[in-house]
């Protein structure tokens, strides 16, 4: 199989790596590169564990293959924390016991991150509907609609 | 499975190269590389073009053109293309709509492909780098095509005159039980004077619900006027069987649906 160089910026630090032609996004995250916050879950583009963003849109990682990634920017939930503390939205879903197993967690914050990024101050629809791509087999989904409306009125008090 | 992936700044080369056996066209992936990753093994390569025209939207005199690589979430997002976003919205979730293409959305075999329907109800005509052809027959023929779909275009329609619904069981992102768009025209006495009825999920790809269609002109859009179209949109359909519904159960609801949407 030709090697394919690829090359882009994860999480603010520049990547290039030579990959299989035809390798998804999610597989060079994981087995190259060594971020595996992104999960591998239906691979078919059902289940959202996988999302990352890209170019600030929210994408499934299983279903994009890397080489047409290059030059893009690429956010992963292991790169959204700051200096050392959690991203709002992480820090909500721990203080609403919005992660059960945990598997589905990356993605579910992926998504809501990319709501909040455009949609500071969602409604409760606007955080299902966000969220609709998402599957998560545990919780019951309230706790995660509760952690992303925390994490949004988190930031609307640091802004005020 | 790593699959070799060519990219070519011209359909023209990218056509040439999607002749090769094996050989599939990549707009989004939610297709191509869902069925690779689920083991299809008749794909063995990817082709894929990077001209710009393929993500151009045009709106003007009453006129739209949309390119094939463009997205759900671009259309939905579109302000010349209100009455569609709808039907744009109603594909996948936000990340799906993301990815999503008009040209794929084609392709898409029942459950999917939501977005062909609207287009099939709005007479959308699908260019490709072999020429023009309306929908319906592209997509009688689509398990054939071996050429790029570059775009499709279409009359727009007055938000009034196009009506879409998609049942699903999950709310709000759920796989369709059925789909449905409709264009319909009225004369001064309110009656029907033009219909265009699609369904999807009611066979294999979407289609047009025909005798519905013919029933229903001349008649006004209420409970008694649109009774003998309710009665007859089953016929010549063959709807699929998944884990979402059953065939019994899809011809059951039409009816129902089709009744909701046109009393809409």
């Amino acid at each position: 199989m030709a090697k394919v160089p690829v090359q882009f910026t994860l999480n603010g630090s520049e990547k290039a790596e030579f990959v299989d032609s035809g390798t998804t996004l999610l597989n060079a995250l994981r087995d190259k590169i060594g971020d595996t916050s992104p999960k591998g879950g239906c691979h078919q583009g059902t289940c959202g564990a996988c999302s990352v963003i890209i170019n600030g849109e929210l994408r499934l990682s299983c279903l994009t293959l890397a080489e047409t990634c290059n030059g893009a920017a690429i956010t992963t939930t292991s790169g959204i924390a700051e200096g050392g503390v959690l991203h709002p939205l992480q820090r909500a879903f721990l203080d609403t016991f919005a992660t059960q197993c945990g598997f589905c967690t990356p993605g579910m914050i992926i998504a809501a991150k990319v709501l909040l990024d455009h949609t500071p101050n969602p409604s409760r629809d606007e955080v299902i509907e966000a969220l609709s791509g998402n599957i998560c087999r545990c919780t019951g989904y309230e706790p995660i609609i509760q952690a992303v409306l925390l994490a949004a009125r988190a930031n609307s008090q640091n802004a005020a | 499975m790593a699959l070799a992936l060519r990219t070519f700044a011209t359909v023209k080369d990218a056509n040439t190269a999607l002749r090769s056996t094996g050989t599939r066209y990549l707009g989004g992936g939610t297709l191509v590389v869902r069925a690779a990753n689920e083991g299809d093994v008749s794909v063995s390569g990817l082709v894929r073009s990077t001209d710009p025209a393929l993500s151009a939207i045009e709106v003007a005199g009453g006129k739209a053109r949309i390119g094939a690589s463009v997205t759900m979430a671009a259309i939905a997002g579109h302000p010349g293309l209100g009455a569609l976003a709808k039907a744009a919205r109603a594909v996948g979730g936000p990340a799906i709509r993301n990815m999503a293409t008009v040209g794929g959305n084609l392709f898409a075999p029942a459950p999917y492909g939501d977005f062909a329907v609207a287009l099939l109800a709005l007479d959308a005509t699908v260019s490709t780098d072999d020429g023009e052809l309306p929908i319906e027959i592209f997509l009688a023929n689509r398990n054939d095509s071996r050429a790029i779909v570059t775009s499709v275009s279409f009359t727009l329609q007055k938000a009034e005159g196009f009506r879409f619904l998609k049942v699903s069981r999950v709310k709000p992102k759920g796989v369709s039980v059925l789909s449905i768009a409709a264009v319909l025209e009225r004369a001064g006495d309110g009656t029907v004077s033009s219909a265009r009825i699609a369904l999807g999920c009611m066979a294999d790809r979407s289609m047009r619900a025909k005798a519905a269609e013919k029933v229903l002109l001349g008649r006004t859009l209420d409970r008694h006027g649109i009774a003998a179209a309710l009665a007859a949109a089953g016929q010549g359909t063959s709807p699929i069987t998944d884990p979402i519904a059953s065939a019994w159960y899809r011809a059951e609801v039409l009816p129902v649906h089709l009744g909701r949407l046109l009393l809409s």
